[in-house]
């Protein structure tokens, strides 16, 4: 376990390191500079050479580009990721109270997901091609087949023309009123989890279907066990890992799709304040965002991979 | 008996019968027998690239031609799907739509797909230090969900149409790359690679005429399910406000100005064009899934 871990570790870093460098590359594409486009870009073009001049050296775009490189990822890991060019005040700070609304967000919907997504295709694969499997099956093909700002706006139709109701606006925090807080969360935390519940009930019920054919399944049903034993403790045990494996991978994603379902519920996560930032052409928070999911996800892959390894030794000697 | 022309076509088929490979009519007849949803989704798919083709031609009014007459028209009435906030004609802006959906959708996926699946090749082949950079920079790459890295590139480059290809085929290049490469790993490991290697091809004939078309159908069954992805990604940077510019009629932008503020008065803005979207992203994943079953069942969960 050491050894694959240590394997497993030694090839995040590097990869971290990459992901810094995409970033950063991307962000300069540019046309011109950033001082260039937020001068241009904020209506009126007209400036001076020293307004210009100014602003490349307040955003450090007048040095090289390896020494800017270098700066902002030694900065960025003691969690220093600049100034907002919008706030005018440190990234962090804003991010700060963004981030965990953005996590709470994620967390709900996959847990939410992974609840109905489970025994929905551990029951459809249990039963191949009865009612229940048809129905299952097409219940998941809905929710790949809906793009997840549809669902939401569905969701907002059904909630205002059959119940003449909204989730409130505005946010209140988790800890000082967790009911108000629920209240308006679970909307978009159910519009985000449908699509993920599609795709982990159809990974599910392969996985299933894979392991429902195994010779061990046999075994436990000539013993005597009750089918509802055989299904649950025997399959679902052996189909565990490739529905870990997607769950953990969709978790990752999520916080792509809370860009698009806190726009609609107007959360004030890090989704709806990087939309915010690009109107802005707030580049430093752009950038720091990004890079912030993008280790994160890899953090959270590396974990999924770790747990694999840990509960199967198969993985851990391939 | 000589062998002279006019036997020669019964030949050619004898010979691909033989090889069980049948003429194509007779593969698609097949196709439609064993998977009648693929191929209605086939069919949808195809109909709605003329549709796309023909845009000009068949939509009823100018998508941008205002009408203060047509302002909240109900759907059913003179303009068959109603009319939007300013007037204009939501079916005919919904059948010019089809355009940019259909065109980011092929192009991005061509590049995305064929430049995924050369890199894919070229990696497992060569293996070694070349692969491991490689597939560093792929993880890299795939670190990232679609959204934010289109959206980090839309920032940077600002809203137009190739921008959002170019956003969609650096999504979808690397992902293309994992998949195809570890196909081409098991491969290249397989007599024939070895043959050919012995009677002495290049590297390059080995990759483009051996190893290519043994990952074809792979190409295939990912080509129709990233479609349905792309025209996803590109209704989602067009809804936002990011992707291409609102003047331009496209299905996600006809969403967020019909789906936001709107909901209540008009909600048939909201419902046409994400209809129009699921369809087509039903159609292409019950299409991509017939094909894999068909082409390769070993690709499930693809």
């Amino acid at each position: 376990m050491r050894q694959y871990a240590a394997k497993r570790i030694g090839l995040f870093f590097p990869t971290v390191l990459l992901v810094t460098i995409i970033v950063f590359v991307v962000m300069r594409l540019v046309p011109g500079d950033p001082a260039l486009a937020i001068l241009e870009g904020s209506g009126g073009g007209a400036y001076t050479q020293q307004d210009l001049d100014n602003l490349r050296a307040k955003l450090g775009t007048d040095r090289p580009i390896v020494t800017q490189y270098g700066a902002w990822v030694g900065n960025a890991l003691r969690g220093d990721f600049g100034n907002s060019l919008w706030f005018e005040a440190p990234v962090m700070t804003e991010l700060k109270d963004r981030l965990p609304v953005s996590i709470q967000l994620a967390v709900m919907s996959i847990v939410l997901a992974v609840l109905v997504a489970v025994p929905l295709g551990v029951l459809s694969a249990s039963k191949p091609d009865s009612l229940v499997d048809y129905g299952a099956r097409f219940f998941t093909l809905v929710g790949i087949g809906l793009p997840n700002f549809f669902t939401a706006i569905l969701l907002t139709m059904l909630l205002v023309t059959v119940f003449g109701w909204l989730p409130p606006l505005g946010y209140e925090n988790l800890w000082e009123d967790p009911l108000a807080n629920l209240k308006q969360m679970i909307f978009p935390a159910v519009a985000l989890a449908f699509y993920e519940m599609a795709f982990i009930a159809r990974v599910t019920r392969s996985a299933m279907l894979e392991v429902l054919r195994e010779d061990y399944m046999r075994t436990a049903r000539s013993k005597g066990l009750p089918e509802r034993e055989v299904v649950w403790r025997h399959g679902l045990k052996n189909a565990f890992l490739p529905i870990l494996t997607i769950s953990g991978w969709q978790f990752g994603r999520l916080f792509g799709g809370t860009v698009v379902i806190e726009t609609i519920f107007v959360v004030p996560g890090i989704g709806r304040i990087l939309i915010e930032s690009i109107f802005q052409r707030d580049f430093t928070m752009i950038q720091a965002i990004i890079v912030i999911v993008g280790v994160a996800i890899l953090a959270i892959n590396l974990l999924v991979d770790l747990l694999c390894g840990w509960l199967d030794p198969r993985i851990r000697y391939a | 008996m000589p062998l002279d022309r006019t036997s020669r076509p019964s030949q050619v088929a004898t010979q691909a019968r033989l090889r069980g490979r049948p003429s194509l009519p007779k593969s698609l007849t097949n196709f439609a027998r064993r998977k009648p949803l693929g191929a209605a989704s086939g069919l949808v798919l195809l109909g709605l690239l003329l549709v796309a083709v023909l845009a000009p031609w068949i939509a009823p009014r100018d998508p941008q031609e205002t009408n203060a007459a047509f302002k909240w028209a109900k759907p059913g009435g003179e303009l068959l799907l109603g009319g939007d906030q300013l007037g204009r004609d939501v079916l005919s802006r919904l059948i010019h739509g089809a355009r940019i959906s259909l065109y980011v959708g092929l192009v991005s996926v061509g590049v995305g797909i064929t430049g995924g699946t050369l890199l894919g090749i070229f990696s497992a082949y060569l293996g070694g230090k070349s692969d491991l950079v490689l597939q560093r920079l792929v993880d890299a790459l795939m670190a990232f969900p679609p959204i934010i890295l289109a959206l980090g590139l839309m920032a940077a480059r600002g809203a137009s149409i190739n921008n959002v290809v170019i956003a969609l085929v650096a999504v979808l290049l690397p992902g293309a790359t994992r998949v195809v490469r570890a196909q081409a790993l098991s491969i290249k490991e397989l007599d024939y690679v070895l043959a050919a290697r012995a009677i002495g091809a290049s590297s390059w004939r080995i990759m483009l005429r051996h190893m290519l078309p043994n990952v074809a159908a792979t190409c295939i069954v990912l080509s129709t399910i990233t479609l349905g992805y792309a025209i996803v990604v590109e209704a989602t940077l067009s809804f936002l406000g990011v992707g291409i510019p609102p003047d331009v009629p496209t299905w996600g932008g006809m969403l967020t100005l019909g789906a936001t503020r709107y909901v209540e008065v008009a909600p048939w803005l909201a419902i046409f064009p994400g209809v129009a979207i699921a369809v087509v992203v039903f159609a292409v994943n019950l299409l991509g899934d017939a094909l894999r079953d068909v082409l390769d069942p070993k690709l499930r969960g693809l």
